[in-house]
């Protein structure tokens, strides 16, 4: 019997139809609203790439169940962050430091640092380096990623 | 570039794709007669695919835009921008102006698979060749149109007009949307280095801005209409038999539509993908025992036990067993690098759709002209009749799971009718992608009075097989028809020396299996192979008590200049103070050193030489690299950024597996299931990195997106050396290992 969920994300309500109200909410932004930003990567909450924000606070989407999102919660994901016309500070600085190679985990390095940057101001490099401890790239970008975070840090 | 310009081109290809047939994305790119009549065929056979053809590279249509077909893809390395830059600068075009279409098997020509750092230096420059012998009939045929002398015409953003000014005529005039029909050819002049605009310059990539606002389609948020998801049930066991299946064990599960079974594949297709990942796991099944797989503990002996199917010398200069009989401090060790996977961070993914009797495969394949082949014998289908495109996906290094992704959605799709989009799970990618094979080295050497090298021996343990098709798990499980040989890859390359001694022999036993199903990780047998020549070269240097950067430098071939020059600069560029290994070791809680390394790749082109600074935690055996240099030369460099981004992303991935890394496993199946039990390097601990780019424009293009792997793990090992005075010999050097090997020195 499907069961129908409201969601409030990226600045718009919607509502969906699921199957299993413990769904991750990954497969809801992915499957449902066909977005693009958060990416499957485990699973298994450990590489980061399908990191959203639920109220602010960057969370592993796949491990989610949509029974804890409750009604009212914002989910923003990486297109809800910014848009081409106005990038979000992080993403207008990852573009200006062309920090990425695949770019799939990206996003989770995005969303990540920009939860990261909204509650620390004038971050060390270590600190910055400590707040993307979980979230794994295997393209070697980060280097490139850690310029655009200390880029975004300081503008 | 703007990101506006990165959205139609993304637009069109999704729209491209997802109409699946060649004939659209021409259509939108020539609106002239040409692309009409080819939209109306509905069938891409009117492009030609053949390699001697301009028109199989490149076409421009009537508004003056440029396609570019490339056989080689984009495996997240920028290469497509690179591409776009190289022809761009070729044919005077503005970069924006030029489309890359790439891995389409009805649209684009048969490069051979992107690996092995060829892209720009083989797939690139054979299209440079088209636009160059494209550019030269335009002029002549401008030089007759306007009455100007072809040596007194200049190109200026695709308008040809005499250098003196005057009237122009566009290529979109003169071409616009028909073809060429030229033979491709090899003599057509090609610009001179002095004249490159866009070559050489950094440019940002043209994919970037859609991957970091979210709106980049890669294969694993690609769709086709009616499509179904599917999962895969793979055996707990290599060599496991399938049982029993209990389908009543996921009724329950709303948008189940079928349990897919041929032989050992099993398959769940749901309507949708939670269904799928669902069913998939709740599955009840009933397997074999299956225990093919050596002792893990026992490893070593196993590949030295594994029987020799042929040797390989892969140098042979003067008599090298005579003179390790002679006179001398003999030195002998074995190294060895363990079993890899590839880490891609996006699992493999694919759909297939079957229409009229035709498969329509997409697919982040690095070779969708194999993949067709391979999915054509496994189907018992004609070659015609299948269709394979290549669709971006997450990262990946070599030949990993995509492949059989591919052939699992192709007999999900037949069994059920309906186009079925398959993603592996974590699990599936790490347990079932092929692996980089474990490798093992045994290096002697005589030296002389002086600690001169008389004699060098080496011996490598590593699978037979060379590149080639990669079984497809699918195809195994099914008892489908499928490639039979093993395929490593070039994994003999860089056994040999770079370093002239008076005696060599080298040589590759090739083993008639490995444990576990080989293909080309990044870098493949260079990295490994590297590793032990530059560190049992650093074993001699030391016991010569000469600088180890000095000793290089004496057996360096003096007319290699180029490697010299790397060299020379590397010591430069990392303030290489001169003296032998190790260091007088100092009793602090943390010991410092510091290693260098060279290669040059596959002793014909790119030329590395990296330096490691290193950090070692006695108490708790924990390596830290704390910087890395590198100094590389790669010939012409198309741009720069890219052949940045390719040496970090080289520095960081190999140091991510000289430490951490190593593939685990039981009797009967992989237990490195995921990233707590296959752990990579992550942001704490990468090294600062500092590199210097050697160009040369007047030199061919050569790879960049391999080389610096292979100097990696032996600059660390010959760091750590420096620090302690303990040799590391077995890749990866995890805590355990080192603190080991320090309590025993
Ligand atoms: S996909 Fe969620 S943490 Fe990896
Ligand atoms: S850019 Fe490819 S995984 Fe990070």
């Amino acid at each position: 019997m499907a069961i129908s969920k409201s969601l409030d994300v990226n600045g718009r309500t919607v509502s969906i139809d699921i199957d299993d109200p413990d769904m991750p909410l990954l497969y809801a932004l992915r499957d449902n609203l066909a977005l693009h930003g958060p990416r499957f990567g485990c699973g298994l909450g450990q590489c980061g790439a399908c990191t959203v924000h639920v109220d602010g606070v960057a969370m592993r989407s796949c491990i989610v169940p949509l029974s804890a999102v409750a009604p009212g919660q914002k989910i923003v994901t990486l297109e809800g962050l910014g848009t081409p016309e106005k990038p979000h500070p992080v993403q207008a600085a990852f573009i200006a430091e062309q920090a990425a190679q695949c770019g799939y985990c990206i996003n989770g390095m995005v969303m990540e640092s920009a939860a990261f940057l909204a509650r620390t101001k004038g971050p060390s490099e270590a600190d910055i380096k400590a707040a993307l401890a979980n979230n794994l790239c295997r393209c070697g970008t980060h280097a490139a990623i850690l310029r655009a975070v200390k880029r975004a840090a300081a503008a | 570039m703007t990101m506006q310009d990165t959205i139609p081109r993304a637009a069109l290809s999704r729209r491209a794709l997802l109409k699946g047939t060649g004939a659209l994305v021409v259509g939108f790119h020539l609106a002239g007669p040409l692309g009409q009549a080819l939209a109306q065929a509905g069938s891409a056979a009117a492009k030609p695919v053949t390699l001697d053809q301009v028109d199989t590279f490149l076409s421009i249509d009537g508004r003056g835009l440029v396609t570019i077909y490339s056989g080689k893809v984009d495996l997240g390395t920028g290469v497509q921008s690179a591409l776009a830059q190289m022809i761009a600068d070729e044919l005077d075009v503005p970069d924006a102006r030029v489309t890359v279409i790439q891995g389409d098997t009805a649209l684009t020509p048969d490069q051979g698979p992107t690996y092995g750092s060829l892209s720009l230096q083989n797939g690139g420059v054979q299209i440079r060749q088209a636009a160059a012998t494209a550019r030269d009939a335009l002029l002549t045929e401008a030089a007759k149109r306007l009455g100007v002398a072809k040596a007194d015409l200049a190109v200026v953003d695709g308008a040809i007009g005499p250098r003196a000014g005057g009237p122009t005529v566009t290529y979109a005039e003169l071409i616009g949307g028909r073809r060429f029909d030229l033979k491709l050819d090899p003599a057509a002049p090609t610009k001179k280095p002095a004249d490159y605009k866009l070559v050489g310059r950094a440019m940002a990539r043209r994919d970037v801005p859609d991957k970091i606002l979210g709106r980049f389609t890669y294969m694993q948020d690609f769709r086709v209409p009616g499509m179904l998801h599917g999962r895969v049930v793979h055996p707990p066991a290599l060599g496991a038999r399938l049982e029993a299946v209990d389908e009543g064990s996921i009724k329950g599960i709303p948008g189940i539509v079928q349990v897919v079974r041929q032989g050992n594949f099993l398959g769940v297709v749901a309507s949708n993908e939670w269904a799928a990942i669902r069913g998939a796991r709740d599955l009840k099944t009933t397997w074999s025992k299956s225990e093919t797989l050596p002792d893990q503990a026992r490893l070593w002996e196993h590949v030295r036990a594994t029987k020799v199917v042929k040797d390989d010398v892969t140098s042979n200069v003067g008599d090298a067993a005579a003179a390790m009989r002679g006179e001398g401090r003999k030195l002998a060790a074995s190294y060895d690098f363990a079993i890899h996977t590839h880490g891609s961070i996006g699992p493999s993914c694919a759909i297939a759709e079957f229409k009229d009797g035709k498969l329509t495969s997409w697919s982040a394949s690095q070779a969708t002209h194999n993949l067709r082949k391979q999915l054509a014998q496994m189907l018992a289908m004609p070659q015609e009749a299948v269709h394979c495109l290549y669709v971006e996906g997450s990262g990946c290094y070599g030949r990993n799971g995509h492949e059989d992704a591919a052939a699992d959605a192709a007999l999900l799709a037949r069994a059920v009718g309906r186009p079925v989009r398959v993603q592996w799970s974590r699990a599936d990618e790490h347990g079932w992608d092929p692996k980089g094979p474990p490798t093992l080295i045994d290096l002697r050497a005589n030296l002389d009075s002086s600690g001169g090298v008389a004699a060098w021996e080496s011996e490598f343990f590593i699978p037979q097989g060379a590149a080639g098709n990669v079984a497809l798990v699918a195809a195994d499980l099914a008892g489908l028809p499928n490639a039979t040989a093993i395929a490593p890859g070039g994994i003999h390359q860089n056994s040999a020396i770079p370093y002239k001694f008076p005696n060599v022999r080298t040589v590759c036993h090739r083993l008639e299996t490995t444990p576990f199903k080989p293909s080309w990780i990044r870098t493949p047998g260079r990295m490994q192979n590297t590793y032990a020549n530059e560190c049992f070269l650093d074993e001699l240097a030391a016991a010569a008590g000469i600088d180890p950067l000095e000793y290089r430098l004496k057996y360096l071939d003096p007319a290699d200049t180029r490697g010299i020059e790397v060299l020379d600069r590397l010591a430069k560029l990392a303030r290489w103070e001169k003296r032998p290994s190790p260091q007088k070791a100092g009793n602090g809680a943390v010991l410092k050193g510091r290693g260098i390394t060279y290669c040059k790749y596959e002793l014909v082109r790119t030329y590395v030489g990296a330096v490691a600074e290193v950090e070692v935690e006695r108490a708790t055996g924990v390596i830290r690299v704390t910087r890395f240099y590198v100094v590389h030369d790669c010939g012409q460099i198309i741009n720069p950024d890219g052949v940045k981004a390719q040496i970090e992303g080289n520095v960081f991935q190999t140091v991510s597996r000289t430490l951490k890394e190593e593939l685990t496993f039981d009797r009967g199946m992989v237990t490195s299931l995921d990233w707590g039990s296959y752990p990579i390097l992550t942001f704490p601990e990468i090294p600062e990195l500092v590199m210097e780019l050697i160009d040369r424009p007047a030199e061919k293009p050569w790879g960049a997106g391999e080389p610096t792997a292979a100097v990696v793990p032996s600059a660390i090992s010959n760091a750590v050396f420096d620090a302690t005075g303990v040799r590391l010999r077995s890749v990866p050097y995890t805590p355990a290992k080192v603190k080991a090997a320090l309590q025993s020195a």
